[in-house]
């Protein structure tokens, strides 16, 4: 079991991604199918956007075990006022300023869900967001 | 089908010239080479010869397993084939025929430029951008050290590699087609290639995606250009238009930077640089990039120009081929006007065969053992400094942490943690010193003014 922690700044777009190709170069060394490096990639890149994009803070954990990789990605944002709502694609709370910048399109959670096996979604308005993904090898 | 799947490397460390200076082990692109007991390691299956080792080297001590000249005499029908960066070598006072004709005084019986059937290379490359169902982009074999880069670094972009050969070997078989209807017997024949460099060698000698070069051997540019400079003002030149009636545009610019997509209709990108050439590959293997449908990448900055073994510089050697190829025709007029049967038989032989991944595992093939191994360098480099020195003989703090979790180093390897070490009293400076004098070779640390840079700076 590997455990890997990442510390993301809420604002910095260029940044957005860091964790993401990190947990991918990681993968590779391990040699997990290239296809399913793919999906994780994209889920949490899409995870790593979110926090940029809406909180202040965050925090991922991967946990990569022999049979799969479970991600806990977790912010001081404002939280998800509907939950079901935020799994519609195209629906955003995202800002004028980031929407400018070409994020905030409605689909990162649908997204997320499409290249994971299990996603849990645990939020309180005002405090936070917690997911948890996990994609089986 | 089961290739050779060796990688043969054509470089060898000199270990008098080698001075332990670690600058080939931090220059290396895929982290192959190491300090091991006062000798540079080259790790086989990291490397991809691109030579910038090499080119890295302040003391010449990386050298080129090449064929000594004398070799051609072993063969009744000598065949010189050479790149068109080789000729761009040769100052601007000597003309084709003066050069032509010192390499056929020089010994040679057949003189061919590489880049003369590049017509067919160009048809199967269109062929195969046209039926590529993938979602990435054709990749350009031509660069070898590209295509291992890919192998090793990117093994899910393999299948996206054009499967067609390199033009020396597509050359060789041209010319041992054409020697060979001429009633000259093949087993007779030595097909010599000048090679710009250290990837082209290793293809040579072990091919990927086939079992054997046709070429009979490599000879080093540096030595025939010698050669030639010595003897081409005492002859008399002599007309070998003929020898070039080949050649074309593209043919002369194939090997430059843009050189296999400036005639496409296509979208495509050229990139050249190892470096450079790994982000576009990151970016292409995360679905960064939409829409390229032919994507060259070549090792050195400025392609084939900059090949490690030729002595002019780089741009120099662009400027003058590029000046050369405005003298001759287009491929693509020549076909509209003399066709392309006389080479309509090279079609059946240009393709080769898979190229296979050989994904590199830092870690070992066991992901169980893997991950615990990486767990282990990860908790490694919470002590290492993080300076990325490579006096451990690694070349970087994660490489000494990734080497240490494979116990093929240990922490004393650290030159920080030894002063660590005995500042807190946990190593004697004498027993520190001793392991450095084993890492880097006895007396490394005396003084000696022979070195670059110092009293009696010695060209060794």
């Amino acid at each position: 079991m590997i455990k890997l922690n990442y510390t993301i700044e809420g604002g910095d777009f260029s940044r957005a991604g860091y964790a993401s190709s990190q947990v991918k170069k990681n993968l590779k060394q391990l040699g997990v199918d290239q296809k399913i490096i793919k999906n994780i990639v994209v889920a949490l890149y899409e995870a790593e956007v979110n926090i940029v994009a809406h909180a202040q803070k965050g925090n991922i954990e991967v946990l990569i075990s022999p049979t799969g990789v479970k991600m806990i990605v977790s912010d001081q944002g404002p939280g998800i006022v509907d939950v079901g709502q935020a799994m519609q694609v195209g629906f955003s709370t995202a800002s004028e300023k980031v929407r400018q910048m070409g994020f905030g399109a409605g689909m990162g959670l649908p997204n997320i869900k499409r290249n994971v096996d299990r996603l849990d979604i645990e939020t309180k308005v005002g405090k936070g967001t917690t997911l948890t993904m996990i994609k089986d090898f | 089908m089961p290739y050779n799947q060796e990688f043969i490397h054509a470089l060898i460390v000199d270990d008098q010239k080698c001075i332990r200076c670690t600058h080939c082990v931090k220059i290396c692109p895929t982290e192959a080479i190491r300090i091991v007991n006062g000798s540079v390691v080259i790790r086989e299956e990291r490397c991809v010869d691109c030579g910038e080792c090499v080119r890295a080297c302040p003391q010449g001590a990386i050298d080129i397993d090449h064929d000594d000249l004398s070799r051609i005499n072993e063969y009744k029908n000598k065949v010189i084939l050479f790149p068109s960066v080789f000729w761009a070598q040769f100052p601007d006072r000597l003309s084709e025929d003066q050069v032509y004709t010192a390499l056929q005084k020089i010994g040679f019986t057949h003189v061919y430029e590489v880049e003369q059937p590049i017509a067919v290379l160009k048809n199967v490359v269109r062929k195969q951008i046209k039926s590529n169902q993938s979602e990435y982009p054709i990749i350009s074999s031509f660069c070898p050290a590209i295509v291992r880069l890919i192998q090793i670094r990117y093994p899910s972009l393999t299948e996206n590699i054009t499967r067609v050969k390199a033009p020396h070997d597509l050359s060789a078989h041209y010319i041992l087609d054409k020697l060979s209807a001429d009633g000259l017997d093949p087993a007779e024949t030595g097909v010599f290639y000048v090679t710009p460099c250290v990837a082209k060698i290793a293809a040579v000698k072990s091919p990927v995606g086939e079992n054997r070069s046709i070429i009979t051997g490599v000879i080093s540019p540096k030595d025939l250009f010698n050669k030639v400079m010595s003897i081409v003002d005492d002859i008399q030149a002599e007309d070998c238009r003929y020898l070039r009636k080949e050649l074309t545009k593209e043919g002369i610019q194939w090997s430059l930077t843009h050189g296999e997509t400036w005639w496409q209709n296509t979208r495509t990108m050229a990139v050249d640089g190892i470096h450079n050439a790994i982000k576009i590959l990151e970016r292409i293997e995360n679905d960064e990039i939409a829409g390229i449908d032919f994507l060259e990448l070549r090792a050195c900055d400025r392609s084939c120009a900059a090949g490690v073994l030729l002595p002019q510089n780089r741009f120099l050697t662009v400027e003058k081929l590029k000046r050369r190829a405005k003298r001759y025709p287009s491929a693509e007029k020549k076909s509209q006007t003399e066709g392309d049967e006389r080479f309509m038989h090279l079609e059946s032989k240009v393709l080769t065969g898979e190229i296979n991944p050989r994904p590199l595992l830092r870690f070992g093939s066991d992901m169980e053992m893997a991950m615990s191994r990486m767990q282990r360098a990860r908790n490694i480099m919470c002590h290492l400094p993080g300076i990325d020195c490579a006096a451990c003989g690694a070349p970087t703090c994660q490489a000494l942490a990734e080497d240490m979790a494979n116990r093929k180093a240990k922490m004393s390897d650290c030159i920080f943690i030894q002063q660590l070490w005995q500042k807190n009293g946990k190593v004697p400076a004498e027993k520190a010193f001793k392991r450095m004098e084993k890492k880097w070779g006895e007396k490394r640390f005396d003084p000696d003014c022979t070195k670059i840079g110092a009293k009696n700076e010695t060209n060794r």
